[in-house]
């Protein structure tokens, strides 16, 4: 019970922290499409940094980085210049794979170097409640971290000005520029948040969750947290709920397989998928999106 | 910023046409087109090239590297026109969605799906049946999963509204490692220890051009790719879904019956996919190993946009695209990076494609209708 919860975190931050950016893009309008590339670049640049420096938390504060540097693309081209969101979203996508494979390879050949386990820490008390204690209670600080941004999330979203504007540039950004604040200032701050973000799951994903990088490692979680922040409809509580739910799902299965239920790895792969695509045939009418999302914002144009 | 250019064509008392000049006519049309196709090609390989310099590597070695094994050397550029057969099937379906405004992203799972069943009943009906017979209904079987892959997203968008970029993809990652559950399960081979089907005999594959290794698919592919061009131009059907594409709207209005043009289309488009598989399997193949995945859908969608929806202009480009992945393979390998590297070049070619259709919007805003328009489908629920 307590190695299912371990291991539903271990699968469930790295989607909590891409859907919670992928959530702040998509409330200001703009469809982070390229996720699953700029989880594989936070996640490189984040392992390369830790194993390079020894130190966990200088690997992700580099994720952030380049998690962000990759969102800088989507930034200027769909932002800035108000180029398609989608054809730049799969170009940043198709390139953050494909760097992120090359680099690896042409730094580490076909090894993988590995990375000792960061440190947990114990919350007092609260640890030493039986199952739960040693499982959600004792995990490494960026766990808390991560749960500490969904009600930072949800704060800024509902009570605070800075939520209000962003809110308003997804839904009509007229209204935005008509009182004075830039659409386009809002826009690229929110994706290059989310990018960090994203690229800080991914690092999470790296340095926590697995202590290796692979080419390819993300698997399409950076989809899910797509459809996550769709169906989350802007409702912090919900990304956690979503991701926890996919979490547990996914070390279900791993557990299945631990106490000798044959589960062939196929189906393991395949268990999210199916249930995102479960979660939009029966909530599809509940998915919502802002109304101006992938609208570039053209003062001109008026 | 925008607008500057007008600003300019305006001080000097200059209208766009007369300055173009030889831009004009049909020819000169063309010709700007394919420049404006080609640049992003340029562009993506001179940075690419940045990357290889940067990693240390050579680029010029590697470019030759990729011209001389895709293209100057007679297996290299068999491999090439071998290679060119799925990618055009494929590069058919995505126009028929695209053009319809659906974003049919699924096509690897589509295509593996039938692939998988193609190499597992292949050897069964090659005992049971001529040869001839059974590679016609292979194709067929196919053809058929392909198209019925699609039905859940093609449904849930014509009755819901759903996005299919989403839903096709998550199919996408089903149909992937369903395909691998097929072929590890009931298909699995007895005779190897690496999980995989049986083996098609060679001699019973597509048949080849006399004198080479080339599979009759390319025929095939070709004549599809050019019925998918007069359909969508030149038929009532055609102008029915390009209009149901550009607007939705106005499509209900004109008395179509939406739900059913987008199945359909949905369906078609998946059916080219699941071909796709076929062809390579039983052009190439002759069997399907696990955890085959030769990824064409994303790259693809690269060569279909550059291609502005056109079957025809889709044929160099897809060419190109084949020499560059035969000749980045080898490239690739003898420069030891993986063959990832030529993901980089795609990804770029769609980077600096958005920033051509950016520069051209703000000189004449034509083509940019297209994007436009593909845009519109991002309303979340097509059908209110």
């Amino acid at each position: 019970m307590s190695a299912l919860i371990c291991g539903g975190i271990l699968t469930a931050m790295p989607l909590l922290f891409a859907s919670i950016g992928e959530t702040i893009s998509q409330r200001a309008g703009v469809l982070g499409m390229g996720l699953e590339g700029i989880m594989l670049a936070g996640a490189y640049t984040g392992f390369v940094a830790t194993l390079y420096s020894g130190q966990y938390w200088l690997g992700l504060v580099a994720s952030i980085g380049g998690g962000a540097l990759l969102a800088a693309i989507v930034a200027l081209f769909c932002v800035r210049l108000g180029m398609d969101q989608i054809v730049v979203g799969i170009g940043v996508l198709i390139f953050g794979e494909g760097v992120t494979s090359v680099l690896q390879r042409a730094q580490f050949g076909t090894t993988y170097p590995r990375l000792g386990e960061m440190a947990s820490i114990k919350i007092p008390l609260l640890s030493s409640i039986p199952v739960l204690g040693s499982s959600l209670f004792t995990q490494p600080l960026i766990v808390f971290i991560g749960f500490f941004m969904v009600g930072v999330l949800h704060w800024v979203l509902k009570s605070t000005n800075i939520g209000l504007n962003l809110r308003a540039a997804g839904e009509k950004p007229e209204a935005v520029d008509a009182a004075g604040i830039s659409v386009v200032a809002i826009r690229v701050v929110a994706v290059l948040v989310a990018g960090g973000l994203a690229g800080l799951g991914g690092g999470y994903m790296a340095i926590v969750g697995a202590g290796i990088f692979v080419p390819f490692m993300t698997k399409g979680i950076g989809f899910i947290g797509i459809v996550v922040a769709m169906l989350a409809r802007g409702k912090a509580i919900w990304i956690l709920i979503g991701s926890f739910l996919f979490g547990i799902s996914v070390s279900l299965t791993t557990s299945f397989q631990l106490i000798g239920v044959e589960v062939a790895q196929d189906v393991v792969n395949m268990i999210p998928f199916v249930a995102v695509l479960t979660a939009l045939v029966i909530f599809a009418r509940g998915a919502y999106l802002p109304a101006a999302l992938c609208i570039p914002y053209n003062r001109e144009a008026r | 910023m925008a607008g500057t250019v007008d600003v300019n064509e305006g001080v000097l008392g200059k209208n766009p046409k007369s300055i173009r000049g030889p831009g004009d006519g049909v020819l000169g049309r063309a010709w700007k087109d394919t420049v404006e196709s080609v640049a992003p090609f340029v562009l993506a390989l001179i940075v690419g090239g940045l990357v290889l310099l940067a990693l240390g590597r050579n680029p010029i070695t590697f470019y030759g590297d990729i011209v001389r094994a895709g293209l100057f050397n007679n297996s290299g550029l068999q491999d090439t026109v071998i290679r060119m057969a799925p990618l055009l099937l494929m590069a058919a379906g995505l126009i028929v969605a695209f053009q319809t405004s659906i974003w049919n992203i699924g096509g690897d799972g589509q295509f593996l799906l039938a692939a998988a069943l193609a190499a597992g009943f292949g050897p069964v009906f090659m005992a049971a049946m001529p040869v001839w017979l059974s590679l016609v209904i292979l194709c067929i079987i196919g053809t058929i999963t392909g198209g019925l892959s699609t039905i859940i997203p093609a449904v849930l968008k014509a009755k819901y509204g759903v996005n299919e970029i989403i839903s096709s993809l998550m199919m996408s990652f089903i149909g992937v490692n369903f395909a691998n559950l097929l072929i590890k399960g009931p298909f699995r081979s007895t005779k190897t220890i690496v999980p995989q089907t049986g083996v098609v005999p060679f001699a019973h594959l597509l048949p080849p051009i006399p004198g080479t290794r080339i599979h009759i698919g390319i025929f095939i592919a070709l004549i599809l790719l050019l019925v998918v061009y007069y359909v969508m131009k030149k038929t009532a059907l055609g102008l029915k879904l390009r209009l149901l594409g550009q607007n939705p709207r106005a499509a209900l209005h004109a008395g179509l019956n939406n739900s059913r043009l987008i199945v359909g289309a949905f369906m078609v488009s998946g059916a080219f996919m699941g071909l796709a598989g076929t062809v390579e399997i039983l052009g190439v193949w002759g069997y399907m190993r696990a955890d085959w995945n030769p990824n064409f859908g994303l790259p693809l969608f690269a060569l279909v946009f550059l291609a502005r929806l056109n079957a025809l202009a889709a044929i160099p480009l897809v060419g190109f695209y084949a020499v560059l992945s035969i000749g980045g393979h080898s490239a690739a390998r003898a420069a030891d990076l993986p063959d990832d590297f030529i993901l980089i070049i795609v990804g770029l070619v769609l980077l600096f494609m958005a920033l051509t259709e950016y520069i051209k919007e703000r000189r004449s805003g034509a083509t940019w209708q297209l994007l436009k328009a593909l845009r519109s489908l991002w309303e979340f629920k097509t059908n209110e």
